[in-house]
């Protein structure tokens, strides 16, 4: 591709990450969420694979499975938390700690330090579609062509 | 205790856990690996076993995913909104198929498939299949059922395709992709008809408000054609013969118990799901003459058959055939419940777990035969008993099973469903018995064809860890084929009572009182 | 009456679908049939979920009273559009894998297994 299509990617990639992690991070606030957040990173994944070449990333094809696998089982193992009560129990909502904060009555902007395991879950999710639709788009982009196996 | 409470939950969340975990331990060593796939093996058949032992000795198990206590099963409100988990006899049977299926699956991946050839990639998929099999037979919740369904289906379809350096498997991997995939969205369109009839998901809540209006019936159609087109059905059958034929031995055998979960997914849709609204003997008759269809046509195409794996397909075919049969009878007969219904369903339930048995046996002795000359081509194999001694035997001994010889399992299920179906019209047993002896001979010139005569070319012989899973498969076969009394009194009857009788206790358990 | 229209457009849509997958032969052509009907099936759930004069159903930001549209059949949705995903992406590789072998994408063509 062409100098000037290739200096918009580099401007535009960091702005696709940042909001695909805006959606992702405020998912459990605003619609959006971990698929969504993922699909928009993979779509910059995507935005390279067409500037740069599927060539220039085939060697990051074993970190993104590697990513994803850590995501699926972040998500699981978050599943795990609630097994004191029940699987997926809510555990962290409205404890105190890390996204404990209780959510207060009424209308509000929405706090971010909310919601217990669904915000980690969000970012579980999010890093797996990121990096699983990320494998996707660059293996179907290199055709087939490298080993697969 | 607690892990006893928790073990549905287990059984489907730990094989999961295994599935994503286990490319991650492939890359430390591949020893890490087979230590991780053993665990979660053995764990998820102790979990499997476990929930059997518990629904068969204290009633249905209920667990509520992400309440505060797992019997929970109504939210605040007075309305079950949650996830949930209810396991039935029936579905603990199923659960039971499952786990037998997968342990042969499992150990006789290990020698069966090579390194180079995506060994951990075929297991990770193995694993989320089992997980997709275990949910399905498990959940209580339309939706859900749907999800694992796609999650079978996604599954199954990558085992069956994973080979990508030949050409044949991702051909029968994308016909049976659109198949899946069609069916599975009528399910969704049925799923989408009730929840905006009566606004909810959960399979007992619903069943206690249908009342058979338009809107269901269509539904009902839907959900029908979805299920049958996944279980493969004669009219959708055609994405069966390629799959089985083409997918991998350890592959082929999940993929059969995946059509019966499938199968399963349709008893509860007709006798849980619908049993309160559906009055009419139209369905059952539908449902039995869809069976008597199947096993015809399926035993006829594999007279014709000359490859192996593809007429162990049809052989496949033709069984479930037998199931929808048995099943059917029954679901003709359920408004006025005779007894006679009660056997039939019996049989047809029997029929289930003695045909994941032998089908498995005979799909896992012709992987042996590809392994050991590399063709399954049966105008090219021949003597192959002189060097596949045990394997021949197995073989053997699944053949005459799958025929419903007497004193094996096939014939235990098989009478089931003659004696029974014999007084709802004697046109179906005689179709059916036409079918066993057409089988018998297609397995008799299989058997001749690939295992007598003489030896035509050295054969590489059976691993131990291959022998060890078609050994499994013959124990059980033998042991229900010579104690069919204590497996009908102790698993079978339980599971066809589930379905016969046991609707009230199922949304009792769920929606309390 | 207008408000029947969505399931129409619904109905209109699955059908598309089917029809292509019955007429075209082209492995990517049925690719793209079965995600019309999968269109068609997400775009019945979010209908389903439609109340007149709703609002997003997030009860942080609802003024008090406001009617919401339902949440679950837009999560229903989401899932679906996730397997969705999935299987056309599948349903691809599939389709690269027997144009590697074959050379085509002609379903009439590639026919090794029948009978």
């Amino acid at each position: 591709m062409s100098v000037v299509v290739r200096t918009i990617a580099r401007i535009i990639v960091p702005m696709i990450l940042a909001f695909g992690a805006y959606v992702i991070m405020h998912g459990h606030l605003t619609p959006g969420g971990g698929f969504q957040g993922g699909a928009v990173i993979a779509s910059a994944i995507a935005l390279l694979l067409v500037v740069f070449g599927s060539g220039r990333l085939a060697g990051h094809k074993n970190l993104l499975s590697l990513l994803e696998d850590l995501g699926a089982i972040a998500f699981v193992a978050l599943a795990f938390l609630g097994i004191g009560c029940t699987f997926f129990r809510n555990v962290l909502a409205g404890s105190g700690g890390l996204f404990g904060m209780p959510v207060p009555p009424g209308p509000n902007p929405g706090f971010l330090n909310t919601g217990g395991t669904l915000p980690l879950m969000n970012w579980a999710v999010g890093l797996k579609v990121a990096a699983g639709l990320g494998s996707v788009v660059l293996l179907l982009g290199l055709f087939g062509g490298g080993d697969d196996r | 205790m607690t892990i006893g409470v928790h073990a549905p939950i287990l059984a489907i969340a730990v094989p999961l856990l295994g599935a994503f975990a286990l490319p991650v331990f492939a890359k430390v060593h591949r020893s890490l690996r087979d230590l991780w796939a053993i665990a979660v093996g053995a764990f998820t058949c102790a979990m499997v076993i476990t929930v059997a032992v518990q629904t068969f000795t204290s009633g249905i198990q209920v667990y509520t995913l992400g309440a505060a206590a797992p019997t929970d099963t109504i939210a605040s409100g007075g309305f079950p909104i949650r996830i949930m988990l209810v396991v039935d006899g029936m579905s603990a049977f199923m659960g039971l198929i499952s786990a037998l299926v997968g342990l042969a699956s499992l150990v006789y991946a290990f020698h069966f498939l090579k390194e180079e050839q995506g060994k951990t990639l075929a297991m990770t998929l193995f694993f989320l299949l089992w997980a997709g099999m275990l949910g399905m037979e498990y959940t209580g919740d339309m939706f859900n059922f749907f999800v694992f369904l796609e999650v079978t289906s996604i599954a199954a379809c990558s085992l069956v395709g994973y080979r990508t350096w030949e050409s044949r498997p991702a051909e029968a991997a994308f016909k049976t992709m659109a198949l899946y995939t069609v069916g599975g969205l009528l399910v969704l369109l049925a799923i989408g008809i009730l929840y905006g009839e009566y606004g909810a998901l959960n399979i007992a809540y619903l069943s206690s408000k249908i009342t058979g209006s338009q809107l269901d019936k269509i539904a009902l159609g839907l959900l029908l054609g979805g299920l049958l087109m996944k279980v493969g059905a004669v009219p959708a059958h055609m994405w069966a013969p390629d799959a089985y034929g083409e997918a991998p031995a350890q592959a082929a055998i999940m993929l059969v118990a995946n059509t019966q979960a499938s199968l399963y997914g349709l008893w509860r849709v007709l006798f849980t799901l619908f049993g309160g609204a559906l009055s009419a003997p139209a369905v059952g008759w539908l449902v039995t003459s869809l069976g008597v269809l199947t096993l015809l046509v399926a035993v006829l195409m594999a007279v014709v058959q000359t490859d192996l794996g593809r007429l162990i397909a049809y052989g496949a075919v033709s069984q479930i055939g037998y199931m929808l049969l048995g099943v059917g009878v029954g679901l003709t007969v359920l408004p006025s419940r005779p007894d006679w219904g009660l056997v039939a369903m019996k049989g047809g339930i029997f029929h289930m777990v003695n045909d994941a048995a032998t089908i498995g046996l005979l799909f896992l002795a012709a992987g042996v035969v590809k392994r050991a000359v590399g063709t399954r081509d049966l105008r090219a194999l021949g003597g192959l008993g002189h060097d596949l001694k045990w394997t021949s035997g197995f073989f053997f001994l699944g053949a005459l099973a799958l025929a419903g010889i007497p004193p094996l399992n096939g014939f235990a299920s098989k009478f089931l469903i003659y004696e029974s179906s014999f007084r709802l019209s004697p046109i179906l047993t005689a179709i059916a018995v036409l079918g066993s002896i057409l089988l018998l001979a297609v397995f008799a010139r299989a058997f001749q064809g690939a295992f007598l005569g003489p030896r035509l070319r050295e054969a590489k012989p059976a691993s131990p860890s291959m022998l060890v899973a078609m050994g499994v498969l013959a124990a059980v076969i033998l042991a229900m084929g010579l104690v069919p009394g204590f497996f009908v009194e102790h698993m079978v009857t339980p599971a066809a009572e589930a379905l016969w009788r046991g609707r009230d206790l199922y949304l009792a358990a769920v929606l309390g009182g | 009456m207008i408000g029947n229209f969505p399931f129409v457009v619904c109905m209109i849509l699955i059908a598309l679908g089917l029809w292509t997958l019955l007429t075209r032969r082209n492995l990517i052509k049925l690719t793209i049939g079965i995600s019309l009907i999968e269109s068609g099936v997400n775009l019945f759930l979010v209908t389903l979920g439609y109340v007149r004069g709703g609002v997003a159903p997030i009860y942080t930001y609802a003024p008090p009273g406001a009617k919401m549209v339902l949440p679950t059949p837009q999560a229903l949705t989401l899932t679906s559009i996730v397997i969705g995903l999935a299987t056309t992406a599948l349903m691809l590789a599939f389709a690269v894998v027997i144009y590697r072998h074959r050379g085509t994408l002609d379903a009439r063509k590639i026919r090794e297994l029948r009978g």
